[in-house]
């Protein structure tokens, strides 16, 4: 269990790090955006939010950083990220909370697909190196150096303006409202059918070339010269003892690539305008909406140490020889 | 070296070429408005031009500079911090060791766009070098990790032992005998590290946190898509810029491949 336990604390510190640096970056960055768009709203603030948005920007000049700090931390652990000013008078958590099942499902789906799938074909292009498969890697590169928005808008401009076939932008159609119904849900699909391919085929390369090398380097193991001795079938060789051993880098790897596939996940939501968290991310930036953005990160950050907390829990399955340290 | 790494290099070369000479070759200048607006490519413009009558071709020539400008830099800069940080971590060992990993592994995990977003959004004037400097504190991360590893496998070779044994300060043994073993992994590095500041760089244009006064590839597409450049079925605007993205991409990764298979023998190709 020790195993377990290092990550976790890990992934602690790394909150702390990233909390920290939200409510670093605000006081130390030249220039007072904030100061300006509370000027600029003027008397449509009540006096609690704008003690907040006090609180989060380190406007109270006449406390000290160590004040400031632990208010911080009052703040965030109340779930209070301050108003949103593009949503205004939303508060952010409450544009987070109905943004982030939309990001969940899509990047949650769309990475498992492309984790499998390119692990899948990884196996294959590794065991059979030297005949056609080795095709596969040029293109895959090709495909995995596109910037993924560019990839969107590739698939916007053949699958939904030159062969309307599929929806651009949104996450169901403009009259439905969302609820648990057949025809809500079929919407939804469609729409985020083209998103989640855009992720898939750009996100699928790495595993690919991942699992490859992994593959090409297991099957000159002794282990496997032996099972190839022993006389078992092919199959049996490749999965349960060449992959099973050459996927751990793959799994390790999963953990530490996701916050940049989340990137990416969130700059296609931006092209589709996705109703995830990259879009609310996107029209931040628009209004320069400080707390919306900062919220945007740290609610990211969060979910990417979950997912990696999940990705340990896996690695501990497949992986004896960390239970056996502990 | 093979068929794929020469051609990686020439694509490199190339666009090396185009970085260093795009302005005085680009047939308009890329603002300037012209009467031809939004005109598929043709002789006069071979690209096409933009809502405002502007050159596409000529933006892209010119815009090749500030590409390649910020991933050299960033590659420079990004993968000096990693050399720093992984052989360091891994030559010392102890807590020394624990504390640079952890801090590298902190940096990997953090997802950097919305982090860089942020900063980028927040300084006042966001010109290219600083971007640059900013790309580079959150690419260093990936590098140390793996710099970390080959040289705790390297420590106790016997020729480090040897200089140890015979007094070498600790300095001189990490940039005499272990680093001129790390070329191919530091190479790598760097390789990798370019491709993800000119990809970070080209993103941040386009979602428009960077200043738009200067043209790179991100910028073009910025303006296409918010002039609606897909629903008006000008694809003319965003093809290009983005295929010299790919391109790029494409050839750097080519030359990483070539780099690890003269590193890993066994990934060379058989030979019948």
């Amino acid at each position: 269990m020790t195993f377990l336990l290092r990550r976790a604390l890990f992934y602690l510190v790394t909150l702390w790090a990233a909390i920290t640096a939200n409510f670093l970056l605000p006081r130390f960055l030249p220039g007072d955006p904030v100061q300006a768009m509370i000027t600029k709203l003027g008397g449509r603030l009540n006096s609690d939010a704008m003690a907040s948005l006090y609180i989060l920007f380190g406007l109270d000049d006449d406390k000290s950083i160590w004040e400031q700090y632990v208010d911080y931390w009052g703040s965030l652990l109340q779930g209070d990220l301050g108003l949103s000013f593009t949503f205004f008078p939303t508060p952010v958590a409450d544009v987070l909370s109905q943004s982030m099942p939309w990001t969940l499902g899509l990047v949650g789906v769309t990475t498992v697909i492309a984790f499998l799938l390119g692990t899948l074909l990884g196996v294959y292009a590794g065991w059979k190196r030297g005949s056609w498969m080795d095709n596969l890697i040029p293109i895959t590169t090709f495909l995995s150096s596109i910037p993924y928005f560019w990839l969107g808008l590739i698939a916007i401009s053949l699958f939904s303006v030159t062969w309307p076939l599929l929806p651009a932008s949104g996450g169901y159609a403009p009259g439905l409202v969302p609820e648990f119904s057949g025809e809500f849900i079929g919407s939804m699909l469609e729409h985020a059918v083209l998103p989640g391919i855009t992720i898939i085929v750009s996100s699928v390369a790495g595993w690919i070339l991942g699992m490859r090398n992994m593959m090409v380097t297991v099957t000159a193991e002794d282990y496997v010269l032996v099972a190839r001795a022993k006389g078992l079938t092919q199959k049996r060789i490749m999965f349960a003892y060449a992959a099973r051993n050459a996927v751990l880098p793959s799994i390790s790897g999963f953990a530490l690539s996701l916050g940049f596939i989340v990137g990416g996940a969130l700059l296609v939501e931006m092209v589709f305008s996705y109703p995830g968290l990259g879009y609310v991310l996107f029209q931040g930036i628009g209004a320069k909406d400080y707390p919306l953005m900062q919220g945007v990160f740290l609610v990211i950050t969060l979910a990417v140490l979950v997912a990696n907390l999940l990705a340990d829990i896996g690695y501990l399955l497949l992986d004896p020889r960390t239970r056996r340290e502990g | 070296m093979n068929f794929k790494t020469k051609l990686g290099l020439g694509i490199l070369a190339f666009f090396t070429l185009i970085a260093v000479i795009g302005e005085w070759i680009a047939p308009y200048d890329p603002s300037a408005m012209s009467d031809d607006l939004l005109s598929p490519p043709s002789g006069a413009h071979w690209f096409g031009t933009t809502m405002t009558g502007q050159d596409i071709f000529s933006q892209v020539l010119v815009g090749t500079r500030g590409v390649m400008v910020v991933g050299l830099v960033c590659g420079v800069l990004a993968t000096f911090l990693s050399i720093l940080v992984g052989v360091t971590a891994g030559f010392l060992g102890g807590a020394a060791d624990e504390a640079l990993s952890m801090l590298s592994n902190v940096f990997l995990v953090i997802p950097a766009l919305p982090l860089i977003i942020i900063v980028a959004s927040m300084l006042p004037s966001a010109d290219t070098v600083l971007i640059a400097g900013v790309i580079s504190l959150t690419a260093w991360a990936w590098g140390a990790r793996i710099l970390r590893a080959q040289t705790m496998s390297l420590r106790r070779r016997d020729f480090v032992e040897a200089a140890r044994a015979s007094g070498e300060r600790t300095w001189r043994i990490i940039v005499f005998e272990v680093l001129p073993n790390l070329l191919a992994v530091i190479g790598s590095g760097f390789v990798g590290t370019v491709i993800f500041a000119v990809m970070l760089q080209i993103t941040l244009s386009f979602v428009g946190v960077i200043s738009l006064s200067t043209w790179n590839w991100g910028t073009i597409l910025f303006w296409a898509q918010s002039n609606q450049a897909l629903g008006l079925g000008a694809w003319w605007w965003f093809v290009p810029a983005g295929l010299c993205i790919a391109l790029l991409g494409t050839a750097l990764a080519l030359i990483n491949f070539g780099i690890d298979e003269y590193a890993n023998p066994r990934l060379r190709k058989v030979r019948a």
